[in-house]
């Protein structure tokens, strides 16, 4: 009883904290921020039309190295916190029956669609919205799908590896090749071209379509591995 | 923005109401179904506040993949909140 | 109107924050625990997007259409924080349930009261 007490006591003191703070700030003003600086250089000196992407990638590129650093320690740490050794008659984990007739053919037409709408995506993550996070998380739901309609369908840990491993090696050397050329970590190096054009913004382009292939294969390993709940490279028999 | 008031409204229920629901039942499948219609109607707020990147990406890691992952632990655990009266198809162990 | 809208997006993010806070100290099954962390992420990055809001600003990309015409645009900067946000939102959601699976192979039950090891 006294436990409810004081958690209905802390819980009025943060919301009326809260409240009384965001009093202060109204909605829908304008005020000078950092913003109006990129919103301004975006289009004139980097011809990226999408500000977002710019900001993510270039202006504030080394907060995505750290991002994908997360990401890469997060699918680690799942992975082997989940391993376990196969025990005596334990089975396949998904289900017995075959999924219906439905799913099946469903899943065979929608399966290469979805992938080209993440691959379109990430591909032309500085023209519209989108980008190389969200291109990845929609080609991890398209092997989602297979993965729950087909028994058959297998995830090799091996090509997941080595995309991975060769993604994120990309992207650092991009960065490393700023460097080298006596500009700073992660700069653009090559010529941008014109607003609105795929060639546009130099090294963006090519920095998100690494970032995509990386968390593409990432997501899909973590998905795999927490539904077959064996670790990637053991050697399990029912697979 | 201001014609848009009626939908506002409907999208604030909706998300304060999935919220509250999640948090209430007992029964651990209608929480996650519940947490994906948070995200879903997250997802629409961005979209109202002219951001399509952030609703892009809520609404392809938010619904889809939170979803499996609660879904898997719960296949692994228990599907009930209080375990005296649990008397569902899924208790415990990985096995079918 | 602007108190309307006002109290709509910053309220329900406020809500939702209490909501997530209020699952996390007063319930006791550990999947309980990590929905309501899921939802103080979801009420924070609400709250966030909403800061940087223009009344009637327009989305913040230069599209055919919107080239040369100076039109208000809304806020970009916290929209490229929140993307970061909501990945390592989800990363951490995801290894906070490996290891709820793991304590409940290790002890038998999801529920904190029973697992006595941690209290003093």
């Amino acid at each position: 009883m006294i436990k409810k007490i004081l958690i209905f006591i802390l819980l009025a003191v943060v919301g009326y904290s809260l409240v009384d703070v965001f009093s202060y700030i109204p909605f829908g003003e304008h005020r000078d921020t950092v913003g109006d600086f990129y919103l301004q250089q975006s289009p004139e000196t980097l011809k990226v039309a999408n500000t977002v992407t710019s900001i993510v990638v270039n202006f504030r590129g080394f907060d995505t190295l750290g991002e994908v650093t997360v990401l890469f320690l997060a699918a680690l740490g799942l992975s082997s916190i989940m391993y376990r050794r196969k025990r005596k008659g334990e089975k396949d984990v998904r289900a017995k029956k075959p999924s219906s007739r439905i799913l099946q053919v469903g899943a065979q037409i929608i399966f290469p669609l979805v992938v080209v709408l993440g691959a379109y995506v990430f591909i032309h993550g500085h023209l519209t919205p989108g980008g190389g996070f969200q291109g990845g998380a929609i080609i991890a739901t398209a092997s989602l799908l297979m993965l729950i309609t087909y028994r058959k369908f297998k995830v090799n840990h091996n090509t997941i590896s080595w995309i991975e491993s060769i993604a994120g090696v990309a992207f650092v050397s991009i960065g490393m090749v700023g460097l080298l050329k006596g500009m700073s970590f992660l700069e653009n190096f090559l010529p941008t071209g014109e607003l609105n054009s795929l060639l546009s913004g130099g090294v963006i382009g090519i920095i998100y379509v690494a970032v995509g292939f990386k968390v593409a294969a990432e997501l899909t390993g973590v998905i795999d591995t927490v539904l077959l709940n064996n670790r990637p490279d053991s050697n399990n028999e029912n697979n | 923005m201001t014609w848009l008031i009626i939908p506002i409204i409907v999208l604030v229920i909706l998300t304060v109401g999935a919220a509250i629901y999640a948090v209430v039942t007992k029964n651990l499948l209608y929480a996650v179904v519940s947490t994906g219609l948070i995200s879903l109607g997250l997802s629409l707020f961005f979209f109202i506040l002219q951001a399509p990147d952030v609703a892009l990406t809520e609404a392809a890691i938010g619904v889809a993949l939170t979803t499996i992952i609660f879904i898997i632990t719960i296949r692994n655990t228990t599907q009930y909140e209080d375990e005296e009266n649990d008397n569902s198809a899924v208790k415990g162990g990985s096995n079918d | 109107m602007n108190q309307l809208l006002t109290i709509s997006f910053y309220g329900t993010a406020i809500a939702l924050i209490l909501i997530g806070l209020y699952a996390v100290l007063a319930k006791k099954n550990l999947l309980k625990i990590v929905i309501g962390l899921s939802i103080i992420d979801g009420g924070l990055h609400l709250l966030f997007v909403a800061i940087g809001y223009l009344s009637n600003g327009t989305a913040p990309i230069f599209s055919p259409e919107v080239v040369g015409q100076d039109m208000p645009m809304v806020d970009p900067v916290p929209q490229a924080l929140v993307l970061t946000a909501i990945v390592i939102g989800f990363a951490v959601t995801a290894v906070a349930l490996s290891l709820v699976i793991r304590l409940y192979r290790h002890h038998n039950t999801a529920s904190i009261d029973q697992i006595k090891n941690l209290k003093w």
